[in-house]
């Protein structure tokens, strides 16, 4: 489990969507401050500073390599987060399958067969 | 198929939890499945294997909502509301803490929800937001504690039906 100011420290990290794009991008692979640049209209310290935020949210790490500095992605973390949203997401999910079914019933709808169990 | 596709659970900002959906029926009656105890008894009953076991409801502006849920062993948690905005049938504002039975603190967590129809169909909009980040964070966190609870429910269930 982590410490909740680490949670903290993830959300807010991932509320950004420039933030969210870098991730995307680092999904297929390593790439430094230059190259993470690129597609946005945002000069390179400002994508640094993106990338300070990523990395104290455990979201990315950056080897040390002379210059380059390389990005990676911290696939662990990104994973957690996802696992709270799925298991919320999942809680709903079942209640509103319910709901279809109560909806069709008040509507007058026959039944249709259970698609859980 | 198509249903779940329309269900999704975002966070809009640091203190906010977004879920849509959309529904295959009229506006009135989701509106009403939302807002009727003797339907929402029907369907908001909590994880697998849960019972709701309280659902007072005074839906107007100024009332107050009571529900209890009961889960397989003897454990339970309730909900107290009380309604800000009650405009049938598009929108619902209520203002809410959970109680989870151990005496500890929960958040206050402001729900407002909307509906609108379109080609028969119903679409839901609610939003949860919190005072501050922690308060959302531990409303995510206490989802998964339930999603938690579930998976030990079914797995409850494999081992008896497998007379282990």
């Amino acid at each position: 489990m982590l410490a909740s100011t680490q949670l903290d420290a993830t959300f807010a990290a991932l509320a950004d969507p420039t933030r969210r794009a870098i991730l995307a991008r680092l999904a297929g692979g390593e790439a430094n401050v230059m190259q993470l640049a690129e597609p946005f209209a945002m000069s390179q310290p400002a994508i640094s500073k993106h990338l300070r935020v990523l990395e104290r949210a455990g979201l990315i790490s950056r080897r040390r390599e002379a210059q380059r500095r390389p990005c990676r992605l911290e696939a662990r973390r990104l994973a957690q987060v996802n696992r709270w949203l799925e298991d919320y997401r999942r809680l709903w999910e079942e209640q509103y399958t319910r709901l279809d079914a109560l909806l069709d019933e008040m509507q007058g709808i026959t039944p249709k067969p259970k698609r859980r169990r | 198929m198509s249903i779940s596709q329309t269900f999704q659970v975002t966070l809009p900002s640091d203190t906010e939890i977004l879920v849509t959906r959309d529904f295959s029926a009229p506006l009135k009656a989701v509106f009403a499945a939302h807002t009727q105890p003797e339907l929402m008894k029907r369907w908001l009953t909590g994880p697998p294997g849960w019972k709701m076991t309280r659902c007072d409801v005074d839906m107007r502006p100024g009332g107050s909502g009571h529900y209890e849920w009961q889960g397989p062993d003897g454990i339970g948690f309730g909900l107290r509301q009380t309604v800000r905005e009650f405009v049938p049938p598009s929108r619902v504002v209520m203002e809410e803490r959970f109680d989870m039975g151990d005496g500890a603190p929960m958040p206050v967590q402001y729900v407002t929800t909307e509906f609108t129809e379109s080609g028969g169909r119903t679409h839901m909009k609610m939003t949860l937001r919190y005072d501050d980040r922690a308060a959302r964070d531990g409303a995510l966190a206490s989802g998964m504690d339930q999603g938690m609870a579930m998976g030990y429910d079914n797995l409850d269930r494999l081992l008896s039906s497998t007379g282990a």
